[in-house]
């Protein structure tokens, strides 16, 4: 990984400037560096500059995309949009290079005889539209299914949903956030009744304080970090890190705070213990705004095959929850988390004051989780004791990782049990959609089928015979991923994957169609803090490549929904669109109209009288509140939030004798994800060539391991050899090894494990024992 | 040399702000000075420098020479890589 010192020391450089330029954005909206900014764009008049969403993380920063003689040629931030200011992070600049890599897939492909062949658009889907037919014809319309992304656009996700659950009649749609996001949003649902951050990113100008739980923004969000670091140097705000690992954002932060793996639900519990025990409790909001309830602990971890578990919810008082607290008092818990108890009461201590307004942020870390949705229950329960929230500044803030995991897959409702509007389980929600849809309610099955492990699992077994992939990598992507990466061989299975790049999931393919990407087609997204994005055509696709949205219309057509996919090819974006927004209005989740996301760079629901809506359940910002009180949690029918007393559990596998590490797995700030895109930009490329394991400066030096030396991770799911990685970039405790996934030569997660969330069913790619030898 | 050492040199961006009027004279001396970038802003009175040294000592002289500049009011690190952690 080392064969590029001096790029790699340059595009640090580079780093080292977009901070400092992100920074000075901040303090002063409008500044030009145009020297800098402008040294990489050609010089001429013909560029026509368009305004889009970057098409990478879930921040969704506003970028201008260059275009000259038909062709993206360069990127800028955006200096009308709030949530970058102007400027753009090192993978959103070279973001136009992602779409000219040299193997893009631009016919499509059907396996024959065990070789690719070429054929015709119109070929490929009335293969596809055939195989679907005889698939259900034979094993009935739940064996075929769906596996779509966060990169969906609104548009992709949306036609997807509509035909597989309201024209088919299967609830087998998933998608790759249930990897990632499905943790906050059933933390949302359980606490709120509603999904979404009720905050902005505006609070970050507000708040005086920002905790980090298990979250390494310096490399995952380096632009919202950027205004962060630009708060302390205005107004002096601390940053406290609390993670596992220590990062370039440990590095970055006034305080670095490392705790035992899964130990985070007991420090969070002894922060709420100083809160109650320290008399910080805001008595009037508790008890105007919340309830307190418990649900079912030693859930299990959703190792087995069909695996199912419904939680119990049971309403306690607040005697009870105090009570359940005793087992957390700092004391006790800095002997199961390794926190000192002088930690976690300086933690609490910003929480307890009613002087500082706190902003507690988290992406993988707390969702990637065997208890996912309750370390997402207990971070609010610390922000509702105190009131501390749905106010500027104030703000419990689930990040995300893609562009449109919040506006595709949790607001469109990509998932089994959701619709756009609600869930299946819901009579009045199944009407509300097939009336729009316009098909007969009973179409719709109120019964949802399979999360996306159990989707693979069901592949494997038989069940799901056919699938469909669109905009993601789960050959890459998925925990255990031998078992699965199985299934799709097995005999009687059809795979079709949509993308624009060979990957280790079109390798599994029996059909690939060439996709557009980004503004190679029209549409939306939506991001981390309820921004819907619109972006149109800049730029014709190549080869026989067309919009994973045009795939389905087709096929849908090919299966005889005419009357549903009634969409002409010119306009069909703009009428989706608007019948999507039918299905969110009223005011708790109203959309902008599509003129309105034409014409400035993004709005956020509820889109209220010509308004977006900043700061959710507060009467003062958000008109859905009608209960005459200052805050109305309406997500909830009593309109109240929910205070969860959850325990501290074990993690299901835990170091032993046998492998006595714990295995991490992450990203890294060159790569977005799987790296099937910026592998393929020669800067981040040479910056980030491989994959490595990073592991204890001192332990290596004990086991005799230095950077760059070969070793071997063993799990009891399989082993990988991986170059080492010693007091570089992060440094891990003893004991504990790191190893970013977006190496499809160097695949760790044939090594992790398959469990997740019995709540969210969100796998944890964070937890799992390891064996470290030297080679 | 091993690769170890070679990550430990450090790079490190900073705003300088430079006194009223004295944003010329702040270019000027900090483009004098070795292993020091200068990118000025084209419309307000504030300075990216970024340093890009052999070691931290290197890099702490670095900085005592800029913040020697009569011209520099505030200089304010941004962002340093691959430099050792400070709990």
């Amino acid at each position: 990984m080392y064969t590029s010192l001096t790029d790699r020391r340059s595009f640090i450089k580079k780093m080292a400037v977009l901070s400092a330029m992100t920074a000075a954005a901040a303090m002063f909206p409008g500044i030009l560096f145009a020297e800098e900014q402008e040294a990489k764009i050609p010089n001429s008049e013909n560029l026509d500059w368009k305004k889009a969403p970057c098409r990478f993380c879930g921040v969704g920063c506003g970028v201008l995309v260059g275009i000259e003689n038909g062709k993206a040629v360069a990127v800028k931030g955006d200096p009308k949009s709030s949530v970058n200011k102007g400027l753009c992070c090192v993978k959103g600049y070279h973001s136009v290079m992602a779409m000219y890599g040299k193997d893009r897939l631009t016919k499509p492909l059907v396996k024959k005889n065990g070789k690719y062949v070429e054929t015709s658009m119109q070929e490929a889907l009335d293969l596809i539209a055939s195989k679907m037919k005889e698939t259900i014809k034979d094993y009935g319309k739940d064996a075929v299914s769906i596996y779509g992304s966060g990169q969906w656009t609104i548009p992709d996700g949306y036609v997807a949903s509509k035909l597989f659950k309201g024209c088919i009649g299967t609830n087998n749609v998933e998608a790759n956030a249930r990897l990632c996001m499905a943790s906050a949003v059933t933390g949302f649902m359980t606490s709120f009744g509603i999904d979404e951050p009720m905050g902005c990113y505006d609070d970050i100008d507000h708040a005086n304080v920002f905790v980090l739980w298990g979250n390494n923004m310096a490399e995952m969000h380096p632009v919202l970090f950027s205004r962060i670091l630009d708060q302390r140097l205005k107004r002096g705000v601390k940053v406290i890190d609390f993670a596992t690992r220590t990062t370039r954002t440990s590095m970055a932060s006034d305080k670095s705070i490392i705790f035992k793996p899964n130990t985070d639900l007991a420090v969070a519990n002894a922060i709420c213990y100083e809160i109650i025990n320290n008399g910080w409790v805001n008595k009037s909001f508790v008890e105007k705004h919340c309830t307190f309830k418990k649900g079912l602990t030693h859930m299990g971890f959703g190792l087995e095959d069909k695996y199912a578990f419904t939680d119990k919810p049971e309403l306690i008082d607040f005697e009870a929850y105090k009570t359940f607290l005793k087992d957390y008092t700092p004391e006790k818990v800095e002997k199961i988390s390794g926190v000192s108890a002088k930690d976690i009461k300086y933690m609490a201590s910003f929480y307890g004051d009613p002087n500082q307004k706190v902003m507690s942020l988290w992406c993988m870390g707390m969702n990637q989780h065997t208890r996912g949705t309750w370390i997402n229950n207990l971070v609010y329960n610390i922000h509702l004791l105190t009131g501390k929230i749905s106010t500027p500044g104030n703000s419990p803030f689930s990040l995300t990782g893609q562009p449109s995991a919040c506006g595709t897959v949790r607001e469109v409702g990509t998932l089994t049990h959701k619709l756009p509007h609600g869930v299946v389980t819901n009579a009045e929600h199944r009407a509300h959609a097939a009336k729009i849809w316009d098909v007969p309610v009973e179409n719709i099955d109120p019964k949802p089928t399979y999360h996306t492990v159990e989707m693979f699992r069901a592949l494997d077994r038989g069940e799901i015979r056919f699938m469909w992939i669109q905009v993601t990598n789960p050959m890459v992507t998925m925990p255990k991923l031998k078992r699965y990466r199985d299934a799709t061989k097995k005999e009687g299975r059809f795979i079709v994957v949509s993308d624009i790049y060979p990957t280790p999931t079109t390798d599994i393919a029996d059909v690939i169609l060439p996709s557009a990407m980004w503004v190679e087609r029209e549409g939306m997204y939506g991001n981390s803090e309820r921004r819907t994005q619109y972006f149109e055509q800049m730029v014709e696709p190549p080869g026989e490549a067309i919009s994973d949205t045009w795939q389905l219309v087709e096929v849908a057509k090919r299966l005889g929904f005419e009357k549903q996919f009634y969409y002409k090819k010119e306009t069909h974006v703009e009428e989706i669109y608007n019948e999507y927004k039918k299905h969110h209005e009223g005011k708790k989740h109203a959309m902008a109209p599509l003129e309105v996301l034409k014409s400035q760079p993004g709005a956020q629901w509820p889109y209220v009288d010509g308004k977006s809506t900043k700061w959710r359940f507060n009467s003062k910002y958000d008109p859905a509140c009608s209960n005459g009180e200052a805050f109305h949690f309406y997500g909830n029918p009593d309109g109240k939030a929910v205070i969860w007393q959850r325990p501290y559990e074990h993690a299901p596998e835990e170091p032993d004798n046998d492998y006595p590490f714990w295995l991490n797995t992450g990203r890294v700030v060159e790569h977005w994800h799987t790296g099937s895109m910026t592998r393929r930009i020669p800067v981040l490329h040479q910056a980030m060539p491989h994959g490595y394991v990073e592991l204890n400066p001192e332990q290596a030096k004990v086991m005799g391991i230095n950077t760059g030396d070969k070793v071997k991770l063993t799990t009891r799911r399989g082993e990988i050899i991986l170059p080492a990685s010693v007091n570089e970039r992060g440094v891990p405790e003893v004991n504990h090894v790191f190893v970013p996934f977006f190496d499809e030569g160097m695949l760790i997660n044939e090594l992790t494990l398959d469990a997740f969330c019995p709540i969210s069913k969100q796998p944890d790619y964070k937890k799992c024992a390891v064996k470290v030898e030297k080679v | 040399m091993s690769y170890l050492k070679r990550y430990v040199m450090p790079i490190k961006s900073y705003l300088a702000h430079p006194h009223k009027n004295e944003k010329q004279a702040l270019i000027n001396a900090l483009s004098g000075i070795e292993k020091c970038e200068v990118i000025p802003s084209e419309n307000k009175d504030l300075l990216i420098v970024v340093t890009d040294t052999d070691n931290n000592l290197e890099e702490d002289h670095l900085k005592e020479q800029i913040e020697s500049i009569s011209s520099l009011k505030l200089l304010v690190m941004v962002s340093g890589f691959d430099t050792p952690k400070s709990k």
